[in-house]
């Protein structure tokens, strides 16, 4: 070809790249525009806008009572609910990463309570401390001592936990229970002799374990158990290394627990494994207390079909969870975010939502009535119990740190190595802590 | 394009690019040439600046950290079990097709009745996504043991195949050679219809000629049929292999994310996704990318070369 022909093609093309390039700008502009148009007045009152990930099921229904309660408190906000849907929040989350790296942040969001939302959204300065609203709402007084440090950093408290899980909770078939003879183990001795006991019964898997994230439950639970609930939190902030003699202890009870686990349990989602329990193939399943409200759904009677206790050893200790909702910084409406946060954190508000969702409230002076048996027990743990954080639900460590502490526990189901599983420990804190 | 290509000598054909007709066409394709500079040329570019950086967390960070992700990369026991798991899949996956293929496609080619039954039969599961594929196998393939037993093992157990009773992808190391059996029923109706063109293009004199020779059935198709499809094999190959070094979907919905059945995709998906290690996702889908580059490229340069000799 000759070269002029040549140099006129590119000549075309690069024109047609920079009308291209101009286009896309000319547009993106118009979109922010557009975007301030309707958000425009700053402080302004008339709506507010809420991201979250809560779009069926219990989560979904809590929310819209919720949103019914602040229409009552609050009539003159419009309320937009900014859900979105798929994978457990993986969707949302990358949504959210994406307004917020764009600047165009929603008022207010949900997310786990503690690390998860610090380390990510306080480490990049997008959410503001609510000091000021625990001060003015008096929730401090209201909500457990041991939870405040566990939502904060360096003193601020970022987030508005309208309901608790618990994750430490072992649940159980009393029928197998009775018939081996067997009381509820209280510590991981007996736990542990138990299921020794049941297995010489001729039951192949005491405890019921589902796919990779709920052997990471299983690990939080019983390290908390083997080493107490002040190292456990003390793992989180620094003061107690995981190349301890404490960590060895406990990894060595995480082998043993996993030792009498169901083999096909990689397959298993949680809800199969907890209908092992049911079915009477497992005695025990440890999974959070949102078990409870499966075995609900399949028509169970507490007491009868299951029943429950704190994880052996880990009695006095309630191993929390929470969805909570933050401030963004820069909120477009940020009045009406702060209403939605005070509606979120008053008795009103949780005591509609967690009804419905199938948990308990961050207060401990709710409606005790509206609350089922499980609940009501879980209620009472809250208010006297020692709180310690959870880390497959994001509480003790960030995101980063969760994944590779995944990894690591994924790495020791394949070759069941506690020394290599410290070391990778030792590794994912330094990598990213 | 071939037929052009066929017909006309190369350099004719470069003088006639340019021409008035030509830069219509030109312009009609310039849209989708700029998107795919943009959104794929582009991204690459991005993908390999962010795999240098130290990029860790939301907030963007592109300090140059030169091959630290990759070398991390290199010691990093999870990675090895990604490589391990996908040189056993792609090896299970590409011979299995292969060989089911073939197989199938000597078959039909013997003259079946009802020959177009078959051909869309075995062609249907690759309609299926891998995901739909997934959710069934999980449940045929289900590892449960003991009283539970389940799917495949529960029908082996009841017609006395006992033996064959096993824990399907829950077992240690070879777990992901079970993932690839699906994968092998998905794909090699399709590796069948690439054989059946090839063996079809064989001329019948040929085979023939060999029959009168004395040849035995085996021979014709060891010495004379198989030499002239190699190039079938070689396409088949290549598709199949960069399908398999990019596996995610089929693995997600079977077994969903465990180490034990990790490979560099999902790896990719959890590290930058679930833990904010852009970096090191990004070195992994550079990786990913001069892998499967390794396969297409050596293949593209030998087709482009076989069309301009002709």
């Amino acid at each position: 070809m000759s070269m002029k022909k040549a140099a006129r093609f590119i000549a075309v093309l690069l024109a047609l790249m920079l009308v291209a390039a101009a286009c896309g700008d000319d547009s993106s502009s118009t979109t922010a525009a557009a975007g301030t148009d309707d958000t425009t007045p700053a402080g302004d009152a008339d709506a507010v806008e809420v991201f979250s990930w809560w779009t069926g099921g219990g989560e979904a229904a809590g929310l819209d009572a919720m949103i019914a309660v602040f229409a009552t408190t609050d009539p003159d906000i419009e309320f937009i609910n900014s859900a979105v849907a798929g994978g457990a929040g993986t969707n949302a989350r990358a949504v959210l990463a994406s307004r917020l790296q764009a600047n165009d942040p929603p008022d207010s969001w949900q997310g786990h309570a503690g690390q998860e939302l610090i380390g990510t959204y306080v480490a990049a300065d997008q959410i503001e401390p609510l000091n000021f609203l625990y001060d003015q709402e008096g929730w401090l007084d209201v909500m457990p001592e041991t939870l405040i440090p566990l939502i904060s950093k360096d003193g601020n408290i970022f987030s508005v936990p309208v309901n608790i899980h618990r994750a430490n909770v072992l649940w159980a078939n009393p029928t197998v229970l009775a018939d081996a003879g067997l009381e509820i183990p209280t510590t991981l001795a007996e736990f542990f002799s138990a299921m020794e006991t049941l297995k010489a019964g001729g039951m192949d898997a005491p405890l019921a374990m589902g796919e990779q994230w709920t052997a990471l439950h299983l690990f939080e639970t019983i390290m908390l158990a083997s080493m107490g609930p002040s190292d456990w939190t003390g793992l989180w902030d620094g003061t107690v290394g995981w190349d301890s003699a404490a960590v060895t202890q406990g990894l060595e009870d995480f082998a043993t627990a996993l030792s009498y686990t169901n083999d096909d349990a990689s397959a298993l989602s949680w809800q199969d494994a907890g209908q092992l329990v049911l079915d009477g193939d497992s005695a025990f399943n440890i999974m959070g207390d949102w078990a409870e409200g499966f075995y609900r759904e399949l028509g169970m009677e507490p007491n009868t079909d299951y029943v429950w206790a704190p994880v052996p050893g880990t009695a006095g200790n309630f191993q929390f969870l929470s969805d909570s909702f933050v401030l963004a910084k820069g909120a477009p409406h940020r009045d009406a975010a702060i209403a939605w946060l005070t509606v979120a954190g008053s008795n009103e508000g949780q005591d509609a939502f967690n009804p419905v969702k199938g948990s308990i409230p961050a207060r401990n002076d709710a409606d005790r009535s509206l609350y089922g048996e499980y609940l009501l027990s879980a209620m009472d743990d809250w208010a006297s119990d020692t709180v310690v954080g959870s880390l497959t639900h994001g509480v003790v460590a960030n995101d980063s740190w969760k994944s590779e502490i995944d990894s690591a526990v994924g790495l020791f189901l394949i070759d069941g190595d506690v020394a290599t599983l410290q070391t990778a420990l030792v590794a994912a804190q330094a990598a990213s802590g | 394009m071939a037929v052009a290509t066929a017909q006309t000598k190369a350099p004719k054909r470069r003088r006639k690019l340019f021409t008035m007709a030509n830069w219509w066409g030109v312009l009609w394709v310039l849209p989708s040439i700029l998107a795919v500079i943009v959104f794929v040329y582009g991204f690459i570019g991005w993908t390999a600046r962010v795999s240098v950086s130290a990029w860790k967390g939301l907030l963007a960070d592109y300090t140059f950290v030169g091959f630290e992700n990759f070398t991390n990369l290199a010691s990093d026991p999870r990675f090895s079990i990604d490589i391990q798991n996908t040189a056993i899949f792609t090896v299970v996956f590409v011979i299995g097709c292969l060989v089911v293929g073939l197989g199938l496609a000597i078959l039909l080619d013997k003259g079946i009745r009802a020959e177009g039954f078959y051909r869309s039969l075995f062609l249907f599961p690759m309609a299926i996504s891998f995901i739909v594929t997934g959710v069934v196998w999980r449940w045929l393939m289900n590892p449960a043991q003991g009283d539970r037993l389940s799917g495949l093992n529960l029908l082996f157990d009841k017609v006395g195949l006992d033996f064959l009773v096993n824990e399907w992808h829950g077992t240690p190391t070879w777990g992901i050679a079970a993932v690839a059996i699906p994968a092998v029923w998905q794909m090699s109706g399709y590796t069948m219809a690439l054989y059946l063109a090839g063996l079809r293009a064989v001329p019948e004199s040929l085979r023939e000629a060999a029959r009168v020779d004395g040849a035995s059935e085996l021979q014709v198709y060891r010495k004379v049929v198989m030499p002239l499809i190699r190039p079938v094999t070689l396409s088949a190959i290549i598709i199949l292999g960069h399908i398999s070094l990019k596996v995610f979907d089929l693995i997600i919905a079977m077994a969903g994310k465990q180490v034990a059945l990790d490979v560099p995709s999902i790896y990719m998906w959890t590290t930058t996704f679930d833990g904010f290690f852009f970096g090191r996702g990004a070195a992994i889908g550079i990786v990913l990318l001069l892998s499967v580059a390794v396969l297409v490229i050596p293949y593209l340069w030998y087709t482009l070369r076989q069309e301009s000799d002709s």
